[in-house]
C-alpha cells in the first residue's frame, strides 16, 4: 500500500470521527465551536513555515509570510476569543437552588 | 528519525480531538480549549525542528507569527460578542485566503508544473476551495456588518453565470496539465474562483447567513486538509477532516432548524420575491399594555418563559433581561429562556450573548427540550423574535417559513410581546400571534421596554 492511500484513509477517519465528536456538543456551544476550529484551522501556518524554508525564490517566501502572517491570526485570535466566551459559561456563584 | 515527527504530529492531532471533544460541556470546554492551543504549538514547533533555516527565514517566520499574533489578540479582546459572526466569516477568509497562497507558491516553487498526481490535484482543490471560501467570507462579513445591503443581491440568469463559470474553472484545471509553465492560466484560475465566492454568496439574504457561515467554516477546514495533502501532514490532514465535519454538522442544524435544504439556501433569493398579504394585517385588531399591565400579569404567574430573538442582541438588552431574571427568581418565580436553533445571527449566537450577562447556561433551553413545557407555563415573553414563534410556519401551506419547526408559545395560558412597532420583522412576515386575545403587546426599544417593566414590577412587591 502506498502513502497517499494511507492519507486518503486518515482522511476519510477523521471525518467519520470528526462527525462522531461534533454531532455531541450541545448548541448552547455551538458559537464557542465554530472559534475554536477557526483556530484549529490556523495549522496551516504549518504549510506557511514549509514554504517558507523551502525556497530562496522571493516571491514565494513573501506568499508564505502572507499566509503565515494571516494564520498567525486565526491561532492567536481564535484561541483567545473562544476563551474569552467560554469563560463567560462558568456557572454563576452562589446561586442557591431550589 | 521521520518517524519521531510523525509521532509529535499524531500527538498533537489527539490533542485536538480531546480539546474539541472536551467542548461538549460548558465545565470542561474551557479547558478543552486551552488542549487544542498546546496541540497546536507541538504542531508549530514539532515542524520548526523539522525544517533548515537561513536568515531570511528566520526573520519571516518569527516577525510573521509576532504580528499575526498581536494583530488576532487585538482582535480578540475587542470583538463584541454581538460581533461574533462577523470575526468568525473572517477567520474563515483568513484561512482560505492562507491556504490558497500556499497552494499558489507551491506552484511557483515545482516550477509552475501540474502533473497528474495527488499532490498537484490537491493544490488545484485548495485554490479552488481557499479562494471561494476568501471571497465568499469576506463578501458574507460585509452583509453581516451592514456595509453593503443585508438583502438578496439578485443578478440577472446568476445561477446560469456561477454554471458556466464553474465549468470554466474546470477547464482552467484541466488545461493546466497540458500548459505547464504558463503562470497567466493560474492568475485566471485564481481570479475565477474568487468571483465565484463572491457570486455564490451575494443572493443569499441576510437571515440565511449564519448557514453560509457555516459552510465556509466547513470549507475553511476541507482546504486545510488539502493543504495537508500537498506536504504529506497527518496534523494538517486530521485537524482540517475536524473542522470539515464539524462546519457540515452545523451547516445541517441551521438548514435543519429554517426547514430548507442546503441547494434551497445557496440558490438564494429567499424573502426577496415572497410578496406579503400585509393589506389584512391593518385591519386585525391587537391589545397593547404598558409596563404596569405586564407587570402585573407576570405577579401572578407561576412559570415563565423568555423568548430572545436578535432584537434583544440589537437593543444590547442582555443586561437588563438578567435584572428582570433577577428579580422573578427572586420572587420564587421559574424562569427559563427557550432559543431557538436560528435566534440570533449563527448557531449558539443568542447562547454567548445571554451568558455574557451572567445568566446561568442551565436556564437556557433548547427546541426540543423547551416545547413541552410551555402547556404547562403561565406566561410567555417574546423578545424581539417574530418568525421562530410564527405559527404561520405551521398552518400557512404559502408561507415561506412553512414546515420550519417554532417554539410553542401559543400554548401559554398567556403572551406578551415586546416589539418596536406592529412593522413584520426580519423575514416580513406577518404573524398571528400579535392578534391571539392571549396576547399583550409592549411597544418600544427591547432595552428600555425590560429597563421599565423590571421598574414597574419592583414597585409591585
Amino acid at each position: 500500500m502506498n502513502n497517499e492511500l494511507y492519507l486518503i484513509i486518515i482522511f476519510v477517519m477523521a471525518m467519520m470521527l470528526g462527525y462522531e465528536l461534533i454531532k455531541k456538543i450541545p448548541p448552547t456551544l455551538h458559537t464557542p465551536l465554530m472559534s475554536g476550529t477557526n483556530a484549529i484551522s490556523g495549522i496551516v501556518i504549518i504549510g506557511s513555515i514549509l514554504v517558507i524554508t523551502s525556497s530562496t525564490d522571493l516571491i514565494v517566501n513573501i506568499l508564505g509570510f502572507i499566509s503565515l502572517l494571516l494564520s498567525s491570526i486565526n491561532v492567536f485570535g481564535g484561541f483567545i476569543v473562544t476563551d474569552r466566551m467560554l469563560e463567560m459559561f462558568k456557572k454563576p456563584k452562589n446561586k442557591d437552588k431550589k | 528519525m521521520e518517524s519521531t515527527y510523525i509521532i509529535f504530529y499524531f500527538i498533537s492531532s489527539i490533542l485536538f480531538i480531546l480539546g474539541i471533544k472536551m467542548l461538549s460541556s460548558p465545565t470542561t470546554a474551557r479547558r478543552g480549549n486551552l488542549i487544542s492551543f498546546m496541540g497546536m504549538l507541538l504542531a508549530v514547533t514539532t515542524t520548526l525542528l523539522i525544517v533548515d533555516y537561513n536568515l531570511d527565514s528566520i526573520v519571516f517566520i518569527s516577525s510573521g507569527i509576532f504580528v499575526g499574533g498581536v494583530v488576532g489578540l487585538i482582535f480578540a479582546k475587542k470583538v463584541q460578542m454581538t460581533s461574533m459572526p462577523q470575526m468568525v466569516a473572517i477567520f474563515n477568509g483568513l484561512g482560505g485566503l492562507a491556504s490558497s497562497l500556499i497552494a499558489f507558491s507551491e506552484i511557483i516553487r515545482s516550477d509552475r508544473t501540474i502533473s497528474l498526481n495527488i499532490i498537484s490535484i490537491s493544490i488545484l482543490i485548495s485554490i479552488l476551495i481557499g479562494s471561494v471560501t476568501f471571497s465568499g467570507s469576506i463578501t458574507g462579513f460585509l452583509k453581516l456588518q451592514s456595509l453593503i445591503t443585508g438583502k438578496p443581491i439578485l443578478l440577472p440568469l446568476r445561477n446560469y453565470l456561477n454554471f458556466i463559470l464553474l465549468v470554466s474553472i474546470i477547464g482552467l484545471m484541466v488545461a493546466s496539465f497540458f500548459y505547464n509553465e504558463q503562470t497567466l492560466i493560474f492568475y485566471i484560475l485564481i481570479s475565477s474562483c474568487l468571483l465565484l465566492g463572491i457570486l455564490i454568496v451575494l443572493p443569499i439574504g441576510g437571515a440565511d447567513m449564519p448557514v453560509v457561515i457555516a459552510l465556509l467554516n466547513s470549507y475553511s477546514g476541507i482546504v486545510a486538509a488539502f493543504t495537508g495533502f500537498i506536504f504529506s501532514n497527518i496534523a494538517l490532514i486530521i485537524s482540517g477532516s475536524l473542522i470539515g465535519a464539524s462546519g457540515l454538522i452545523l451547516t445541517r442544524i441551521m438548514t435543519k432548524a429554517m426547514n430548507r435544504s442546503l441547494a434551497n439556501v445557496i440558490l438564494g433569493g429567499f424573502g426577496a420575491t415572497k410578496e406579503n398579504i400585509n393589506d389584512e394585517a391593518s385591519d386585525k385588531s391587537y391589545k397593547s399594555g404598558s409596563s404596569d399591565d405586564v407587570a402585573s400579569l407576570l405577579e401572578y404567574s407561576e412559570n415563565i418563559i423568555i423568548v430572545p430573538g436578535y432584537g434583544l442582541a440589537v437593543a444590547q438588552a442582555q443586561h437588563s433581561i438578567k435584572e428582570l431574571l433577577d428579580i422573578l427568581i427572586e420572587q420564587g418565580k421559574n424562569v427559563v429562556f427557550a432559543i431557538h436553533p436560528v435566534a440570533g445571527r449563527m448557531p449558539g449566537h443568542m447562547n454567548v450573548l445571554l451568558a455574557e450577562s451572567n445568566i446561568d447556561y442551565e436556564l437556557l433551553l433548547d427546541l426540543d427540550q423547551v416545547n413541552e413545557k410551555f402547556s404547562q407555563t403561565d406566561v410567555s415573553i417574546i423578545i424581539g423574535a417574530n418568525d421562530v414563534v410564527n405559527p404561520a410556519a405551521k398552518l400557512d401551506e404559502n408561507s415561506p417559513i412553512y414546515g420550519m419547526p417554532i417554539l410553542d408559545v401559543e400554548k401559554s395560558k398567556s403572551i406578551v410581546v415586546l416589539k418596536r412597532s406592529m412593522n413584520p420583522g426580519f423575514a416580513g412576515l406577518d404573524n398571528n400571534i400579535f392578534y391571539n386575545e392571549k396576547t399583550v403587546m409592549f411597544f418600544g426599544d427591547a432595552k428600555n421596554s425590560i429597563d421599565s417593566l423590571t421598574k414597574s414590577f419592583k414597585e409591585l412587591i
